[in-house]
């Protein structure tokens, strides 16, 4: 058994088609994560991923595993902890026009409190990595004693980054902002996400109902007790939730204190993955590269109108030359029968021809069959097309569909 | 019957000149869940250390080498079906193959039950 030549947790993944590794140059020293021992306490198998230890998943004893820990999170609430992504804090006068020459999205009127899914684009077009902005100007109380009326504060705008990119990101952030703009890394904060249908039920009783008039892609600073939190309406799992932005010395007791609610489990990053999938939401390194822009990765939502036609921003004309003739390739889904899954890197085929290849695949738990994403020719990008994966010198027939591959469940209000 | 253990978490049963082939209850733990197994078919020539066979668990695919070499005589049919039985019952309903054994002093070297386990505890 190739890969269980050494069966020590981590190298148990770095089996062929793996998506739970970063593809980036691994650094010397893996990091612990605040909740490190927390995890270990809950039975968790640690792995490298992004330069840190992380939980793959849970004790098969505590209700753990991949599929368990999947299933959990689109029937209650799971809890991951994503720790190793990138919290920063840009502030300063003109930031968001500022930060509007990095990226395509309207940043300018994100109103205070409402949150953004945009990609840092490089002069070529091509995806530096996707990010979510908040608009984090915070709201100034009233002073009567001062004499001064409630009021905007000073811009702030808070970003989270993938953790296997984000040094690459503030080298990036610093290089190109203004002076006038100040970058800070909250490498002393945790980040968890509480994901799935129960998520809202079990957080609102843990803070007193203090946050249910929130709706998905809004974002709130709560001080719970003596813990200051930010906890956003969002995820990666197509499942309602939030990420809830804790200082380290607190993170425990959040997640003991959200683990006391019977729809709450921890949860880990492979379930994270399976989850990830199925919502059809691309995973940088993988589905989205500096190799692909934003058009071809099907990701136009990101590329706001007025933006589009104002430009002023990096990759600008590369990006809208593809958005105006037509991507080549384009990133779709592709269901499979049977049980055998297709993953990153096998060739998909119409007879002789080839004409895609997948980026991520692997098998979903809550469809019971096999799903993948990948780039395929703009000829075979119908949804119904369909065509043949190579795995192991097999062709398994798919058909390309549309995404998610599971119907998002997002809390969007009234 | 004498079972046989490989530091690539195989176990391997030797009845008279048969051996059934399988993977230990550690690694179907550390692979999580099995969602597909790729068997060799009867009459397949094995050669120790090379491909034998395939697991799908949800987060990646692992390849099973031949412990030792041989002719597989025959592929458990029950895992194409259920491929969680390597899961539910690793070293017992969920083994792999069955097949000749070629060569006999292959085994030699290879640990018991004892020693598999004090194997599996230094990991």
């Amino acid at each position: 058994m190739g890969c269980f030549s050494a069966v020590r947790g981590a190298s148990m993944l770095a089996t062929k088609g793996c998506v739970l590794s970063d593809n980036t140059d691994t650094p010397q020293e893996i990091e612990q994560l605040p909740l490190d021992a927390w995890h270990r306490r809950k039975g968790a198998r640690m792995v490298p991923f992004a330069g840190y230890e992380m939980p793959i998943q849970y004790s098969a004893e505590s209700g753990g595993g991949i599929v368990a820990e999947h299933e959990w999170t689109r029937s209650q609430a799971g809890l991951f902890d994503v720790s190793h992504m990138g919290q920063l804090m840009l502030t300063g006068e003109n930031v968001a026009a500022e930060l509007e020459k990095l990226l395509p999205g309207a940043i300018t009127t994100l109103k205070p409190g409402k949150v953004r899914y945009s990609l840092l684009i490089d002069e070529d077009g091509g995806i530096l990595d996707d990010l979510m902005v908040t608009n984090a100007t915070p709201w100034i109380e009233a002073d009567e004693e001062a004499g001064t009326e409630g009021h905007w504060g000073d811009p702030a705008y808070y970003l989270v980054v993938n953790g296997a990119m984000k040094w690459d990101d503030i080298a990036h952030l610093r290089e190109h902002l203004p002076d006038e703009v100040t970058l800070t890394h909250m490498d002393e904060h945790a980040l968890v996400a509480l994901q799935g249908p129960n998520a809202a039920t079990a957080l609102n009783r843990v803070m007193r109902n203090t946050i249910e008039d929130m709706i998905f892609m809004e974002s709130v600073i709560h001080d719970f007790g003596e813990w200051p939190l930010r906890i956003t309406r969002a995820g990666y799992t197509g499942e309602d939730g939030f990420e809830i932005s804790v200082p380290a010395e607190f993170a425990e007791s959040l997640c003991d204190r959200l683990c006391a609610e019977i729809e709450v489990r921890p949860c880990g990053l492979g379930a994270r993955d399976s989850l990830r999938l199925e919502a059809g939401l691309p995973l940088y390194g993988h589905d989205i590269t500096t190799e692909t822009d934003p058009v071809s990765a099907d990701l136009g939502f990101a590329l706001t109108k007025r933006r589009r036609e104002e430009g002023g921003w990096m990759g600008h004309e590369k990006v809208m030359d593809v958005f105006n003739s037509g991507p080549a390739r384009k990133r779709v889904g592709l269901t499979f029968e049977g049980r055998l899954p297709a993953r990153e890197g096998a060739k998909v085929f119409d007879d002789d021809a080839e004409i895609g290849r997948i980026t991520s695949g692997g098998f979903s738990p809550s469809l019971g069959h096999p799903i993948a994403m990948g780039y395929l020719e703009k000829s075979h990008i119908e949804p119904g097309t369909e065509v043949e994966v190579e795995v192991r010198n097999k062709r398994l027939p798919a058909k390309v569909t549309t995404m998610p591959f599971v119907p998002h469940r997002y809390h969007r209000g009234k | 019957m004498a079972r046989y253990f490989t530091e690539e978490h195989e176990w391997i049963d030797l009845e008279g000149d048969t051996a059934t082939v399988g993977i230990t209850d550690y690694a179907q733990g550390q692979l999580g869940d099995i969602v597909f197994v790729e068997l060799p078919e009867s009459g397949t020539m094995l050669e120790k250390g090379k491909d034998a066979a395939v697991v799908e668990s949800v987060k990646a695919a692992s390849d099973v080498y031949a412990p030792i070499s041989g002719e597989v005589t025959e592929a458990n049919s029950a895992l194409e079906d259920d491929p969680a039985l390597v899961n539910t019952s690793p070293e017992e309903d969920g083994w792999f193959f069955r097949m000749t054994v070629s060569d006999k002093s292959q085994l030699e070297g290879l640990m018991d039950d004892k020693a598999y386990k004090s194997f599996c505890d230094e990991l």
